[in-house]
């Protein structure tokens, strides 16, 4: 794991002062029964200062040893948590878009409650797990060396409670642990449906019945859970047991040693009173072994989020981005999703050179998305290449990639936040008059100048407080305040309506004059102004040319306007 | 300070109110230390003061054993009970939380976010597992036991038992002092997990788009940011947490010490026998565990009890009053001086006046933003108009029965969300019990039959939350099928067309025609192809200074001409 380097010093000092914690414990019982055993035989005070001093030694070594554990543990666990979710932040950047198939309640578990059933294994599994080791095996040989038939009843004690009832424990509730974090996932997945699709719900009248359905997975939930409480129970139910038999034992023992006089008499108290507190070294183990348990099915899961192959190759050793990015060549192009086998674009070529327009029309599905995707490098092509000024794009780093081409997609993410901070995440740097211009070119302005907070107004979670066409235009400004070089317009004018879209199909023509920009739309209106028109169906070029051209002949496009025709007569 | 005991929290307590008693209970069983103190005291004042062969203290070793068999039963059942008393009740403030919160309705939902809600509903009720299993258990053992056991020190010896009793309110005394300052913090806390969730989710979302923008390497150090800043918080908290328990593990260390000493000295001048010295030393530390436990259970719980104020602050918003008229049938809805702001923007709708007749096909046109799907939104009852009114056949729609009056509507809305689950399944919404053959003419109506076949499991295909995997087009379509199945007589159709291309479009306008014959249908649209359809068309204008209502069935000249069915 990409933490455990960071993290080991830290758990190790952790461990060192757990086991110094419990061995105070331990010592200042066994020392206190000693000491209570000596004064009954009323010697001179004298002899007792050293044990009266040790005593309290152990008792606030006990509690500071104690406090310095827990601040070094939870600091180094929180410290690797920190790293763990931005490890797997990064993961999922380079996954985006195309190889996250995880849904997103799913992935809020995942990595909320699964990043947080990591902390448990090594707060409440490794470390008591060492210490608990260090402390056992010292405590087993200083009673031993008092009597060795004690310390050999011990030693089975601690063995048996640290070792075989943790091993049971696993054993009868592998199955109900395996199963919590999945359940747990679905619950996630279902209480962000119910929430997300209240509104629906209701009108469909299926709430009652979604609601019941979450209650199921809760009742399922619990009985998982209840079979890792039973275990629980059972586990610290059998530590108390071999706690209680193994002092039962040593008592036996000690009376007998003492007896035939092979211990002295005020032993006696010592080899009682020491296995009572000598278990708190194992009586976590149980539990831990359950954690353990869990907390690896919940590293599985973040593994699976984490390991899925990336879906596009970046260089080792990426090569500079040319001077003059142009041309941007598009050579026999096929791509084929992952998860799919049909192919969803099929040997297409385009040439962008600077100022160069270029619009791709076709049915939905006929891979439009598809060219978009593999010109940002989001996907890598089956076969073909892309190439920014005679260099390969996979030998360029992708980012770089973007900084040439830009996207405005139908389904750009409005970020919950101000409408400033969305716009700004296309230039940081950028000025106040030229977050209007672009709000300008976006016809925007106007609306946002009207706005009582203006620029500062808050949009809600996914844009929840505009409306679609104000989100579609607020992404649209955001595209064009970028200024990329070649500009992506996958469906802009969509949500809107046919007025508008209209006016903002010319508005945007004109905007991008001068600027090579491909064109995603199904609409056909304004597409005499651009240089080339691609008609694609099912991943293929069927018809390609200007409109003066494709207009003129029997064909793909000359149908797809005549419908557009029929529709918009009805208007007339 | 949360008050320790939150009243509101044990009433919910109903169905556990027996475990809770049986860990209290059982906790008292735990008295079984006294006995066990008591023997190994015997056992060893036996061996070491009476030199006592081992045959004769055979009785009492097998009591201990005996005793530790007992304590193990104990420890067992105190886990179940714990996870019982719990259980019910978190499972109870789940459903409740979540039926409360989707009873409020979307116009509520919609200003609350979506992932802090999530997160309370799972985690946030999670969370109240140790306050229910530990600490209320607990506070009960911290008024018994110390004194059931201080009687059997004061029997045992009466000195240690006025030390015991002088030292034993100073722990409650310094938990209050500390616990002021933690609750705080824990508010504070659990309000910067909840917003850590949230904010991870809306950048996870955003990948695609940060991606575009060169932001998304950059907001990997947000993220780090964000959680670092959750580990400084924490730690903040834990400290706190932990000196306080330092500080109490303290304060008991020392008056056992104090006690020890005592024992010590008056055992080497023999005013103490060395049976009853050991019983009161094992004893003592017992009579302070019950009251730390109660600080620890306390910290451990206020995460709990923080996501628990949180919970029944949704739980306290009142419902919108609920109508109880039933809903005429087929009536005319009017629409009258009907004005909408949003809570916290400008008007969303301003002055608008429209009559919607049954049977008939109203197309709302007009540019974005002049508020059409807030129009649908009032109609479906979820926002509630500032002024103005909506009447079906005369009666308002406030009095009308909800559940009665959403029986009568089918709706899709402009993004629909598509559940996880089957595409059949997303189908049936409305209808459940309907049989594949029915989802499949549904999906035919829609004209989605042809890609969901294509799917690679047919219409069992399982799609995603927000419908991943599809496209934009093709969960408009199965949307549009979860209408047909409907089969309701009023339909709300907001954009139905948008996302379509061409050929598609055509095909959903045909649907749409065929989805009107007999029913009324109200759609918001920019195609004119659908509005061809309508039998009447209102367009409204940006919220401004003039209204312009034109309810007339010829439309606005020169936009529109009536038109009898899209076929």
């Amino acid at each position: 794991m990409v933490t455990e380097a960071e993290t080991r010093p830290r758990l190790g000092t952790a461990s060192a002062l757990g086991a110094l914690a419990l061995g105070c414990s331990i010592a200042l019982m066994a020392l206190s029964g000693w000491l209570i055993a000596r004064a009954a035989q009323q010697p001179p005070v004298l002899y007792l200062m050293m044990a009266v001093t040790g005593v309290r030694t152990f008792g606030l070594g006990r509690s500071a040893f104690r406090y310095a554990e827990r601040l070094v543990s939870h600091n180094a666990v929180l410290r690797a948590l920190g790293a763990l979710r931005t490890s797997v932040y990064v993961r999922l950047e380079r996954l985006a878009p195309a190889a996250l198939a995880f849904r997103s309640g799913d992935l809020l578990s995942r990595l909320v409650a699964d990043v947080d059933a990591m902390q448990d294994h090594y707060l409440r599994y490794r470390l008591p797990l060492r210490s608990g080791l260090a402390v056992g095996v010292l405590t087993t040989l200083a009673l031993g060396w008092a009597l060795p038939s004690a310390g050999l009843l011990l030693a089975l004690g601690l063995l048996l409670a640290g070792v075989a009832v943790p091993a049971l424990a696993v054993a009868v509730s592998r199955g109900a642990e395996r199963r919590q974090a999945p359940t747990r996932g679905r619950l996630t997945t279902e209480v962000v449906d119910l929430l997300s699709g209240t509104a629906e719900l209701t009108v469909a009248g299926a709430l009652p019945e979604r609601l019941a359905r979450i209650r199921a997975t809760d009742a399922e939930l619990r009985r998982l859970a209840a079979r890792s409480a039973a275990t629980a129970g059972l586990g610290s139910g059998l530590v108390t047991l071999l706690t209680g038999l193994t002092v039962t034992g040593c008592a036996a023992l000690g009376i007998t040693a003492v007896g035939d006089h092979s211990v002295h008499g005020v032993m006696l108290a010592v080899l009682a009173l020491t296995p009572l507190a000598a278990f708190e070294a194992v009586a976590g183990l149980p539990m831990a072994a359950q954690i353990r348990e869990r907390s690896l099915r919940a590293a599985q899961r973040v593994a699976e989020v984490t390991e899925a192959p990336e879906p596009v190759r970046e260089p080792a050793r990426p090569q500079p981005l040319p001077a003059d990015p142009f041309p941007v060549q598009l050579r026999d192009l096929s791509a084929v999703w992952p998860g799919r086998e049909e192919a969803a674009l099929a040997g297409v070529g385009l040439e962008f050179t600077p100022g160069r327009r270029i619009a791709v029309v076709g049915a939905s599905g006929s891979g439009k998305t598809t060219l978009a995707m593999l010109m940002l490098r989001f996907l890598e092509p089956r076969a073909g290449r892309i190439t920014l000024g005679g260099v390969d794009a996979t030998a360029l780093d992708g980012d770089r990639v973007r900084q040439v081409i830009g996207l405005c997609a139908q389904d750009a993410h409005v970020f919950d936040s101000s409408l400033r901070e969305n716009l700004r995440l296309a230039r940081p740097d950028c000025a106040e008059q030229e977050l209007w211009a672009a709000l300008a070119a976006a016809r925007l302005d106007d609306w946002a100048r009207g706005l009582p907070e203006g620029l500062d107004t808050m949009v809600g979670e996914h844009g929840a407080r505009i409306s679609g066409g104000q989100r579609q235009r607020l992404a649209l400004a955001r595209a064009l305040l970028a200024d990329f070089p070649l500009l992506i317009l996958d469906e802009p004018a969509e949500h809107l309506d046919l007025a508008t879209a209209d006016a903002l199909t010319a508005d945007l023509l004109a905007a991008t004059r001068g600027r090579a920009t491909l064109l995603i739309t199904h609409r056909l209106a304004g597409l005499e102004a651009v240089d080339e028109i691609v008609v694609l169906d099912a991943g293929r070029i069927v018809q390609r040319g200007h409109w003066s051209e494709l207009a003129l002949v029997d064909g793909p496009l000359r149908r797809m306007r005549e419908r557009e025709r029929a529709a918009d007569a009805l208007t007339v | 300070m949360k008050k320790p005991v939150d009243p509101r929290l044990l009433r919910h307590a109903g169905a556990t109110r027996v475990f809770l008693a049986a860990s209290v209970l059982l906790g008292l069983a735990g008295a079984l230390v006294v006995a066990q103190a008591v023997l190994v005291a015997t056992l060893v004042v036996g061996g070491f003061q009476r030199h006592d062969q081992l045959r004769q203290l055979l009785p009492q070793l097998g009591l201990l054993a005996l005793v530790s068999a007992g304590r193990a039963l104990v420890a067992w059942l105190t886990e179940l009970a714990a996870h019982r008393a719990a259980a019910a009740v978190k499972s109870q403030l789940r459903a409740a939380l979540l039926e409360r919160a989707t009873g409020l309705g979307p116009g509520w939902l919609s200003d609350q976010r979506r992932g802090e809600l999530a997160t309370l509903a799972t985690r946030g009720v999670d969370a109240l597992d140790d306050y229910f299993s530990r600490y209320l258990p607990q506070l009960a053992l911290a008024v018994v036991v110390p004194v059931v056991l201080l009687a059997v020190v004061l029997r045992a010896d009466w000195l240690s038992a006025l030390i015991i009793a002088a030292t034993l309110p100073l722990i409650p005394l310094f938990m209050v002092l500390i616990g002021l300052a933690t609750q705080q913090r824990m508010d504070r806390q659990w309000r910067s997990l909840a917003r850590l969730s949230h904010h991870f989710l809306d950048v996870v979302e955003g990948l695609p788009t940060l991606k575009v923008f060169g932001r998304a390497k950059a907001q990997a150090r947000t993220v780090r940011e964000v959680t670092d800043d959750y580990r400084a918080g924490t730690m903040r908290t834990l400290r706190i947490a932990f000196v306080s328990s330092y500080t109490l593990e303290l304060l008991s260390t020392l008056s056992v010490a104090l006690v020890a000493v005592s024992i010590g000295l008056r055992l080497v001048d023999g005013g103490l026998s060395l049976y009853l010295g050991l019983l009161v030393l094992v004893l003592a530390p017992e009579v302070y565990t019950p009251l730390r436990q109660v600080g620890t259970h306390y910290h451990a719980s206020v995460e709990g009890l923080s996501a628990a104020a949180e919970i029944f602050e949704v739980l306290e918003t009142p419902l919108p009053a609920a109508g109880t008229r039933p809903v005429p049938a087929e009536a005319a809805i009017t629409v009258s001086g009907l004005r909408v702001s949003h809570p916290a923007g400008p008007p969303a709708l301003e002055e608008l006046t429209l009559t919607l007749r049954p049977g008939r096909v109203t197309a709302l046109t007009g540019p974005s933003g002049a508020g059409k799907s807030t129009l649908l939104s009032v109609l479906l009852g979820f926002t509630r108009p500032d002024s103005g009114a909506v009447a079906v056949g005369g009666v308002p729609l406030a009095e009308l029965d909800q559940a009665g009056w959403h029986r009568q509507i089918a709706w899709l809305p402009q993004q629909p969300v598509l559940f996880a689950g089957s595409v059949a399944d997303n189908v049936r919404l409305a209808r459940p019990d309907a049989d594949d053959t029915a989802v499949r003419e549904a999906l035919r109506s829609a004209e989605a039959l042809g890609f969901v076949q294509s799917l690679p499991d047919g219409i069992d295909t399982r799609i995603g939350e927000g419908g991943r995997g599809l496209s934009g087009g093709q969960r408009q379509r199965v949307a549009l099928a979860r209408v047909f199945l409907a089969d309701r007589p009023l339909v709300l159709l907001d954009e139905p067309t948008a996302n379509l291309d061409g050929a598609s479009e055509a095909a959903v306008v045909r649907a749409v025609g065929r989805l009107a014959a007999g029913r009324t249908v109200v759609l918001t649209a920019h195609r004119p192809a659908l509005l061809a359809l309508a039998d009447e068309v209102y367009r409204i204008p940006l919220p401004g200074p003039v209204p312009q209502p034109v309810p007339d069935a010829a439309g606005p000249v020169g936009l529109l001409p009536p038109a009898a069915g899209g076929r």
